[in-house]
C-alpha cells in the first residue's frame, strides 16, 4: 500500500495495528505476565482503562493537543547528506525525536500514561530510568498534570547522567538512587516494582519501554507508534516511495518499536534494530540482548535476556546508559523470531565514531543511544550502496552525554571544546569517519567510559 | 497421588495447631551453612521448609532477603545445590517445598526440574512471580510428577481471581497478607485475616497459609488463630545474617527462632 496521507491525530492509536499481542499480552511465545499476584489487579485495571481510553474521543483529542502544543509534534524529518557521505553514498533521513520537548521520544509515551493515571484516579506516579530521559519525561508530565513523582535510577547511572538528575529534581520529582545489584536500569526497575506492589492503591507505574508485563509492551508501543506513523507519511510525501530500511537503537526497544510499527506490514522495508555491543559481543561485556542472549523471564515478561546457566540475569555493559539493559521488549523477540526485523550489535567505539561524525558533519549532537542507530546506518549504507534510502530514528539529543563524550574523546572538561585526538573528523569523506583505532586511542587518552 | 503439603497441614490441624513454615534461601552464608540452618529449624519445630532458590532480581523481596540472596547468586549457587538442600530437609523429617522465581526453573528446564525435585523428595513449588495463567507447562509437569503447586493470593485479588488461583493450587494457597515486599513487620494487620476469610469462602477444602511479616511467637500465635500455616521468612534470614557467616551460630539462632515460633503456632489466639 502506498497511501501517503498523514493520519489525523485522532486516529493514531487505532488500527492498522499488528495482529499481536493476543488478549493476554503474548507476542508469539513472548510477553505475558510474570508478576506477583498483588500486581495483577493493578495491571488489569490499567489494561481496561487503556482499552477504553484508546477509543475515547475526549482522550484522543487531549492527547493529540498535548503532542502538538507541548511536545512539538510532528517531529521533522531531516536529510543528512554530509553524514550520508560516510554511509556508502546511501541517502539518510533522520526522524528528529531529539527535537521533542524534554529531548527524546520518551515524552510520547509518558504523556499517554500520565493522562491514563489521571483517568484511573491516582495521584502519584513512579518510574524507572536509565539514561534519565524517561525519568525527565515522567517528571515533566507529572509537573504538567499535578501528580507527585518518584523516579528510581541506578546509582551508577545517577553519576553518568548527573545533568538529568538535576533536571528531574528541578521539575519537582524525587530521585531515588538505587544501590542494589548492578546499580543500573535493571535494578531501578526492581525497586520501582517493589514500590508499586507496596503503594499500588495510590500509585501508577509509568513504565518507560516496551518491556515489562502486559499491558506495558502493547500500551507503550501504541503511544510510541506516532514516530513511525509520521515518518512513513513524511517519507512517502517527500520521496514518493518507502525507505529501503528503517533503523533504530534497541535497549528495551521503545523508540525502535515506535518507528517500526507503521512499517511492519511493508514487507519490502528492512527493519534493523541496533543493540549495544559494548566492548564487543565476544568480550561478554555488552547489552546486545537478542544477539547474545537467550529466551527467559525478566521483569514480568518472557523475552530474550542476558542470563547465565543458573538463570541469573547477567550484568550488561554499554557506554550508553539508556541501552545498558540485559532485557528487551517481547515484541522485538517476536519480530526477531519470525524474521521480520534484524538485530545487530554496535560497539561503544562504533557508536562514538558515528556520534562524532554527526556532530561535525550536520551540527546535531545525538544521544549516544541514538548514535548506535547512526552507526548502523553507516554500515548498512555501505552494504546497500548509493541508491539506498535509509530512515534512522534520532531518538534523543546528546546534551546529557556531553561529559561522557568529552571523556571518550579526551576533550578534558566538558566545558572545554578543543578538539581531541578522537574528535578529528576533518577528513575526506572517502576515508570514512573517525576510525575505530582513533576512537579507542581517544578513549584511552581520556580515561575511560 | 497425594499432596505432601496437604497431608502435613491436615495433621497439624488435627492437633489443633497451625503449621510452622520456615523460609531460608540456599547459599547463605554458604550452601552448607544454609542447609545447617534449615535442618536446625526442622529439629526445632518447623513442619515445612521453603527452600529458596537464589535469584538475581527478586522483585518481591525486601532488603533482608535481598542481602542474603545476593551473596548466594554471586557465589554461583544453582539448582543442583537447591536439590541437595531439599534432600537434607526431607532427611531431617520435614516437608521441603521449593520457593522460586520463575526464570531459574525455565533455565533449568521445567520437566527436568519437576523430575529432579520429585526424586529429591520435594513436595512441590511456591512461585511468587508465576500466576496460573502463565503456568501451563509447570502445571503439566507437576501433574506428571505428582508435585504440589502453590500460588499466591493478595489483598488486591478479586474474588474471581481468588477462585481461579485457588483452583490451580495443590497443597495450600499462599496468602501474601500485606501489600508489599517481604520483611518483618511490627504488627500483623487485619488485612491478613480478611484475605484468609475471603479465600476460604471460595476454596473451602484448601489449606491457607499466611506469609509476609511474622517474626515472633506472639505474631505466630495471632496468625495461627485464623490460618492453617504460618510462613516466616525474613526473620529466619535475619538470624542467619546476624551470625555474620558463622555457620554454627547461624544454625543455632535459626533453631532458637524455630523453637520460639513453634510455641506460637501451638498457642493460637482465637480469631
Amino acid at each position: 500500500m502506498t497511501t501517503s496521507a498523514v493520519s489525523p491525530p485522532e486516529d493514531r492509536l487505532e488500527p492498522p495495528r499488528p495482529s499481536w499481542p493476543d488478549a493476554t499480552g503474548h507476542f508469539g511465545v513472548f510477553g505475558g505476565r510474570f508478576v506477583p499476584e498483588a500486581l495483577v489487579a493493578a495491571l488489569d485495571e490499567l489494561t481496561e482503562a487503556y482499552r477504553a481510553m484508546r477509543v475515547d474521543p475526549a482522550f484522543l483529542a487531549e492527547f493529540a493537543q498535548l503532542q502538538r502544543d507541548y511536545t512539538g509534534r510532528p517531529s521533522p524529518l531531516t536529510e543528512v547528506p554530509r553524514f550520508a557521505e560516510h554511509c556508502g553514498g546511501a541517502r539518510v533521513l533522520l526522524k528528529r525525536e531529539d527535537l521533542n520537548h524534554t529531548g527524546s521520544h520518551k515524552i510520547n509515551n509518558v504523556l499517554g500514561q500520565a493522562l491514563l493515571t489521571r483517568r484511573i484516579g491516582k495521584q502519584r506516579v513512579i518510574a524507572e530510568t536509565g539514561a534519565g530521559q524517561h525519568g525527565v519525561a515522567t517528571a515533566t508530565a507529572a509537573a504538567l498534570l499535578g501528580l507527585s513523582c518518584t523516579v528510581y535510577m541506578g546509582e551508577e547511572d545517577t553519576r553518568r547522567q548527573a545533568l538529568n538528575v538535576a533536571r528531574m529534581r528541578l521539575l519537582g520529582a524525587e530521585v531515588v538512587p538505587v544501590t542494589t545489584g548492578s546499580r543500573t536500569l535493571k535494578d531501578a526497575i526492581n525497586e520501582a516494582f517493589r514500590d508499586w506492589v507496596t503503594n499500588v492503591e495510590t500509585t501508577n507505574y509509568v513504565f518507560g519501554t516496551v518491556a515489562g508485563p502486559h499491558p506495558f509492551p502493547e500500551m507503550v508501543r501504541d503511544f510510541q507508534r506516532v514516530i513511525g506513523d509520521e515518518a512513513r507519511a513524511q517519507v512517502l510525501e517527500r520521496e514518493g516511495r518507502l525507505p529501503d530500511a528503517v533503523l533504530a537503537c534497541v535497549g528495551g526497544g521503545s523508540n525502535a518499536i515506535g518507528i517500526f510499527t507503521a512499517f511492519v506490514p511493508d514487507e519490502g522495508v528492512r527493519l534493523l534494530g541496533l543493540e549495544a555491543g559494548g566492548d564487543g559481543v565476544e568480550s561478554g561485556r555488552h547489552a546486545a540482548t537478542i544477539t547474545g542472549g537467550s529466551p527467559g523471564v525478566l521483569h514480568g515478561a518472557r523475552s530474550y535476556l542476558l542470563q547465565d546457566d543458573n538463570g541469573q540475569t547477567v550484568e550488561s555493559h554499554s557506554i550508553s546508559a539508556g541501552l545498558d539493559y540485559p532485557g528487551v521488549g517481547p515484541e522485538h523477540s517476536h519480530l526477531h523470531d519470525i524474521g521480520r526485523a534484524e538485530y545487530r550489535p554496535v560497539t561503544d567505539a562504533e557508536a562514538m565514531e558515528a556520534f562524532a561524525l554527526l556532530c561535525r558533519t550536520e551540527g546535531i549532537i545525538p544521544a549516544i543511544e541514538s548514535a548506535h542507530a547512526l552507526a548502523g546506518a553507516m554500515r548498512l549504507g555501505r552494504e546497500l550502496g548509493p541508491d539506498a534510502l535509509l530512515l534512522a530514528n534520532l531518538s534523543g539529543r546528546g546534551d546529557k552525554d556531553v561529559e561522557t563524550a568529552s571523556r571518550w574523546f579526551g576533550l578534558g572538561d566538558a566545558g572545554h571544546v578543543e578538539p581531541g585526538a578522537g574528535m578529528d573528523t576533518d577528513q575526506r569523506p572517502t576515508e570514512g569517519a573517525v576510525s575505530n583505532d582513533e576512537a579507542v586511542a581517544g578513549r584511552e587518552a581520556g580515561g575511560a567510559a | 497421588m497425594s499432596s505432601h503439603l496437604a497431608e502435613v497441614l491436615a495433621g497439624t490441624k488435627a492437633h489443633g495447631r497451625a503449621a510452622l513454615i520456615a523460609y531460608l534461601p540456599v547459599g547463605y552464608p554458604s550452601v552448607e551453612g544454609s542447609i545447617a540452618a534449615m535442618v536446625a529449624a526442622v529439629e526445632n519445630g518447623a513442619d515445612v521448609v521453603e527452600v529458596g532458590v537464589p535469584y538475581s532480581d527478586p522483585g518481591m523481596d525486601g532488603p533482608v532477603i535481598q542481602q542474603a540472596v545476593d551473596v548466594a547468586v554471586r557465589a554461583g549457587v544453582g539448582m543442583r545445590d537447591v536439590l541437595r538442600a531439599v534432600e537434607a530437609v526431607a532427611d531431617a523429617g520435614a516437608v521441603p517445598v521449593v520457593m522460586t522465581y520463575w526464570n531459574p526453573v525455565e533455565r533449568y528446564g521445567v520437566d527436568r526440574f519437576a523430575a529432579d525435585l520429585a526424586a529429591a523428595g520435594g513436595a512441590g513449588t511456591i512461585t511468587p512471580d508465576l500466576i496460573p495463567e502463565e503456568a501451563g507447562p509447570w502445571l503439566a509437569a507437576a501433574e506428571e510428577h505428582d508435585l504440589d503447586r502453590v500460588f499466591l493470593v493478595a489483598p488486591s485479588s478479586t474474588d474471581a481471581r481468588l477462585a481461579s488461583t485457588t483452583a490451580a493450587c495443590r497443597g495450600f494457597v499462599y496468602a501474601a497478607s500485606t501489600m508489599g515486599v517481604t520483611g518483618t513487620r511490627a504488627t500483623v494487620g487485619d488485612a491478613a485475616e480478611r484475605l484468609v476469610g475471603r479465600t476460604r469462602a471460595v476454596a473451602p477444602g484448601l489449606a491457607v497459609c499466611v506469609g509476609l511479616g511474622v517474626s515472633d511467637a506472639a505474631q505466630a500465635a495471632q496468625v495461627a488463630g485464623f490460618a492453617d500455616g504460618v510462613i516466616v521468612g525474613s526473620a529466619f534470614v535475619r538470624t542467619v545474617l546476624d551470625a555474620d557467616g558463622d555457620v554454627q551460630r547461624g544454625a543455632a539462632a535459626a533453631g532458637r527462632l524455630a523453637a520460639e515460633l513453634a510455641t506460637g503456632v501451638r498457642d493460637r489466639v482465637p480469631a
